[in-house]
């Protein structure tokens, strides 16, 4: 055999490596629905408490038609991508701010620890009682959850940027906040992008647990509303539409991802 | 006048724990188009000395003037080429070599171009649009080099650059710096361990003792030397006695350590 049919098999090979897993992948969902379907046709799961795949289904295009899952979606969706990029961003600011003042990075220090180890949620009646029982303080609370962490692992990873970076640039006239721009930054992008993974998980807790707190609307409000009528097919519905909306903002980061790091190739 | 004027220059570091003396009392004038080596043990305070001609660290006393004036900070008649590489690796080689330009506000379509000219004298001309993990140690220095030369300073700082090419690339670089050197009449100081390197490519000398660093002696290139290319300076008599000095001189620190 020569060269070109070794890497037209060894193609091959990873073509049926990749379809293999996708079979599996797609085996396992199917599986899980079938199974749900079946135990609670069949009452071994009771399915007042665990509904059904058919029920959800059912119930899904009796919302669609009176248009309001379309509400709750959009109401929750909004409020996640606002709290999201707000915490990100502020994260993002804060980190650059202590960056540039040791003093302030400093006097900080202490605060930032303590303001980490809190449980961002329990600040929730705290938010409400300041912004108002709505939009803002659900959005506050999205964006709390994930900015003091954002704050602390993008200002390492801008400690942590090789000095030597900093002097070339700075051998070439660059004054500090051109340094930051064209040398910090741009070297933590694989930082801030993960942190951005882990903080679209983060402000869809955020968002839900305001949601349950205060919300007249959204999917977080259709769980709590569906928990007091033990209504569970909606606990059900709106938990899968999480999943769906949640998976769909992943795959938007690891989009920009690939944009912004294409240079490791 | 002297092109350089560096001026009874002291460094000590400061940390909590420590203080170290580097540098102590070096003075040293350096002519305009001149090409100086400057050789010494390993840890004696060759990067801090070449870090303080470039602005980057300030002396904890003496002074400095480039052209008459005291440096204080990084000037773009000073390009500086550090011990390691340090492309950018997020930026494509083209990018990464119009970076002084672009921080000094000179990237022009000229500019650009003759950068990309320098590229191509390296013998990367085809790589522009790739990225700093795709090449070579060696191939990365000399980007490197294009980098610190497409700003066209007068005062070239390299701090080791040929140390990581192999002997073959090592020769033609040299060569082609040299020339490249005294064609467009630059000044140069080049820190190399390399005592053949120092030999072959420069006018003057310049040997650090151990650290604190002072100047322990400077030996000046015959005439007859500094017309040659590197490659063909390496293959004469004059060459190999400069040599048997300064490999004795080297050696003696090494005899005083161990005494
Ligand atoms: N930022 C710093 N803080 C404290 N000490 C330093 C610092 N930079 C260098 N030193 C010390 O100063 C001395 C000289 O360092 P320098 O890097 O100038 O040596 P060098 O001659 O370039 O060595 P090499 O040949 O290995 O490159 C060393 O002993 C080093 O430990
Ligand atoms: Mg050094």
């Amino acid at each position: 055999m020569n060269t070109k049919e070794l890497h037209n098999a060894y193609v091959q090979g990873l073509k049926r490596e990749k379809r293999f897993v996708r079979i599996t992948q797609l085996s396992i969902l199917i599986l899980f629905f079938v199974s749900w379907e079946f135990l609670t046709s069949q009452r071994i799961l009771d399915p007042l408490l665990f509904s059904s795949p058919s029920r959800v289904w059912n119930l899904l295009l009796i919302r669609i038609s009176d248009g309001s899952i379309f509400v709750h979606s959009s109401v929750t969706l909004f409020e996640t991508v606002l709290g999201f990029i707000l915490g990100t961003a502020m994260g993002t600011a804060m980190a650059a701010m202590l960056w540039w003042s040791r003093f302030l990075s400093r006097v900080m220090d202490p605060y930032l620890v303590v303001l980490n180890s809190m449980p961002k949620v329990a600040l929730g009646p705290i938010l409400i009682v300041g912004l108002g029982p709505g939009f803002s303080s659900i959005i506050a609370m999205g964006a709390l959850i994930s900015v003091i962490i954002t704050t602390l692992v993008v200002y390492n990873a801008f400690k942590e940027v090789d000095e030597n970076y900093v002097k070339v640039i700075r051998s070439f006239g660059a004054t500090k906040r051109k340094s930051f721009f064209s040398v910090i930054l741009p070297a933590c992008f694989p930082t801030i992008i993960s942190t951005l993974k882990v903080n679209v998980g983060l402000a869809w807790v955020g968002v839900i647990v305001g949601e349950f707190l205060v919300s007249k609307q959204g999917l977080g409000y259709m769980i709590i509303y569906g928990f007091q009528v033990f209504n569970f097919t909606m606990v059900m519905l709106s938990l899968l539409i999480i999943a769906v909306l949640a998976t769909c903002m992943y795959q938007l980061v690891e989009l920009l991802e690939r944009k912004l790091l294409k240079y490791r190739g | 006048m002297a092109l350089l004027e560096i001026n009874k220059i002291e460094k000590t570091y400061f940390s909590k724990t420590s203080v170290t003396e580097a540098i102590k009392d070096i003075n040293l004038a350096v002519e305009r188009g001149e090409f100086i080596s400057i050789i010494g043990p390993s840890g004696c305070g060759k990067t801090t000395l070449l870090s303080m001609i470039s602005g980057l660290l300030k002396p904890t006393s003496g002074t400095i003037k480039l052209d008459g004036k005291q440096i204080t900070k990084p000037t773009p008649e000073t390009g500086y080429m550090l011990q390691q590489d340090y492309l950018f690796p997020w930026l494509s080689i083209r990018r990464n070599i119009t970076l002084g330009l672009k921080t000094m506000g000179l990237l022009t379509k000229e500019t650009e171009c003759h950068a990309l000219h320098l590229l191509n004298e390296m013998g990367l001309g085809e790589f522009k649009d790739v990225y700093p993990s795709q090449l070579s140690g060696g191939m990365r220095q000399r980007v490197a080099l294009v980098r610190m030369l497409a700003t066209q300073p007068k005062l070239l700082l390299l701090d080791e650059p040929f140390s990581a090419l192999d002997f073959q690339t090592k020769l033609k670089l040299e060569d082609l710096v040299h020339s490249t050197i005294k064609e467009h009449e630059k000044t140069a100081i080049l820190v190399t361990h390399d005592i053949s390197e120092a030999i072959a490519m420069s006018d003057r000398i310049v040997m650090l003792s151990r650290r604190p660093a002072t100047i322990h002696r400077i030996f000046k290139v015959p005439d007859a030397l500094k017309g040659l290319e590197p490659f063909e300076a390496r293959n004469t008599a004059l060459f190999n006695d400069l040599f048997q000095d300064i490999w004795e001189e080297l050696e003696s620190f090494e005899h005083k350590r161990t005494s």
